[in-house]
């Protein structure tokens, strides 16, 4: 909203209704995902917060789009939500005419369409991976403003700031699943650990040709780093 | 907005036009001396959780209108179809009127597809309108329902984001009912418990968050039945005032005993008055 800085919100400040009812939901964030060969791994924290109070700490910001097609949500969670829900009904209605499975390159574009079309408005930042038979696992980010582009490792959400260099420096082409597995419940954890916005448990998720298999790791069982 | 449009023809949805308006009169207002009419508010505590069977609502009865208390006694827990049921927080018109309005389309959808409405139809409806509005509808709702697919239970937001729990909590009394509820919840309970644990967490509200207040409303909503419990608890029972002192009744009376007040001094002060005209006017009683 491009309001003037100075005006009073509708809702007067006052000590009844604290602030956190008053501010819009926000998925602060931390999101992943890595091209492997046959197929891609995501990763997402789980928390959803309205100002300081954290509204769902089990918040699942993987969300499916296709059958082997899911996308990691950042940013308003209004705003993703409804992106994706969006986006899921035109892939759907797209995949039945075509009578074959969605292009990832597809859904992405359909994301990017969106989120420039309502660029002033949204407030999106969105990674869509998945496997199709004709280019296998391909990773594409549609950050804020509605950029799209496809990339061999993606990290987005609040969060992401803190594990640039962790990513940058770790990320070798061409590794295994299992390996790509710990790359991104590290990266994950490293960053939950510094980002407030950004903590609960990792989820994880494995798209490949055999379909999608997912992960829960709880907070107890996530992998430990030598700050303490 | 960045872009300049021209000659557009007038889309459909909400018209944002006067809001930039709204927001330079509201900042102006303020410096006339005068304050802007203050949209009465559900202050409140509500709360919803799955349990065995079915699912239990509960929402307190104090309706503010800044801090002054509008209504002791509000319904907060409003009908969406025959098997859901809605508690709202935020501005009261808004939850109002939102869930009469998906009452009614629910309905319509319902009869259209002849069979009993689903929850998850109810929350798509209720988030694609809140968000259509983009937060200026001040609805947020606990959503709660059984249908053939079971038990669920949805929290939904101004903004039009939406979260599918086993418990949720909404409202300014939220994070103390949150509190009792991440102490004391566990999969599966049996119906008394659970009616204990939302009852509970509702009470942790009204006695810690002064937006909520009064009495305990409770729905049990389980397959093929609904308990409408209003109210379910009195929390806050208002006391008697003393009746009788003495076998005579205290409020209204003003006769006192003889002796009561004591005399000090007595003076009789005739006043002498002259007549001055008489008349006497016969009535004609023929």
């Amino acid at each position: 909203m491009s309001f003037p800085a100075s005006v009073s919100t509708l809702n007067n400040y006052n000590d009844l209704y604290p602030d956190w009812t008053q501010r819009e939901v926000s998925t602060g964030t931390t999101i992943m995902a890595v091209e492997f060969d046959g197929g891609v791994v995501m990763g997402a924290d789980s928390r959803t917060t309205t100002g300081a109070y954290i509204a769902n700490r089990v918040t699942d910001k993987l969300t499916p789009i296709h059958e082997r097609i899911f996308c990691c949500r950042s940013g308003s969670a209004a705003d993703t939500q409804a992106i994706a829900d969006a986006v899921t009904y035109q892939l759907g209605f797209h995949s039945i005419e075509l009578d074959e499975a969605p292009l990832v390159q597809t859904a992405a574009s359909l994301f990017r369409d969106m989120c420039y079309r309502y660029r002033e408005e949204l407030m999106a930042g969105i990674i869509v991976a998945g496997w199709d038979p004709r280019r296998g696992g391909q990773v594409y980010t549609v950050p804020v403003g509605g950029m799209m582009t496809r990339q061999p490792v993606s990290v987005g959400g609040s969060g992401s700031s803190y594990i640039y260099g962790y990513v940058d420096s770790n990320y070798r082409p061409a590794m295994s699943k299992e390996e790509c597995l710990k790359f991104t419940a590290e990266a994950l954890t490293l960053a939950m650990e510094r980002d407030g916005s950004s903590g609960g448990v990792v989820r994880l998720a494995v798209i490949s040709e055999q379909g999608v298999e997912r992960q829960v790791i709880l907070g107890n069982q996530l992998p430990k780093f030598s700050t303490v | 907005m960045a872009t300049v449009s021209v000659c557009q023809y007038h889309r459909g949805g909400f018209s944002f036009e006067n809001c930039k308006r709204n927001a330079l009169l509201e900042a102006d207002i303020n410096k006339l001396g005068f304050s802007s009419p203050a949209a009465r508010k559900t202050g409140t505590t509500i709360c919803g959780v799955v349990y065995k069977d079915g699912v239990v609502l509960g929402a307190d009865t104090r309706a503010t209108e800044g801090m002054v208390v509008a209504d002791k006694n509000c319904s907060k827990i409003h009908y969406i179809s025959p098997n859901v049921y809605c508690c709202g927080a935020g501005t009261a018109a808004d939850t109002e009127m939102t869930t009469q309005i998906i009452s009614s389309n629910l309905e319509l959808h319902s009869l259209s597809t002849g069979r009993l409405p689903r929850v998850a139809t109810a929350n798509r409806m209720l988030k694609q309108m809140l968000f259509r509005y983009q937060g200026y509808i001040g609805a947020a709702l606990v959503l709660g329902g059984v249908d053939c697919t079971g038990p669920h239970l949805y929290s939904i937001y101004p903004h039009g984001s939406t979260d599918k729990l086993p418990y949720v909590t909404m409202g300014s009394g939220s994070l103390a009912a949150m509190a009792v509820f991440e102490d004391r919840y566990r999969p599966n309970m049996e119906e008394e418990e659970a009616k204990r644990l939302v009852r509970d967490a509702i009470a942790a509200g009204i006695f810690n968050d002064l937006g909520s207040g009064s009495n305990i409303d409770l729905c049990v909503i389980t397959k093929g039945k609904v308990d409408y419990l209003r109210p379910h608890d009195v929390a806050n029972k208002k006391g008697v005032r003393e009746d009788k002192i003495y076998g005579r009744p205290v409020t209204g009376n003003y006769r006192y005993k003889h002796g009561t007040t004591g005399v000090l001094a007595k003076t009789v002060t005739p006043l002498n008055l002259e007549v001055v005209e008489e008349n006497v006017q016969t009535m004609d009683t023929s």
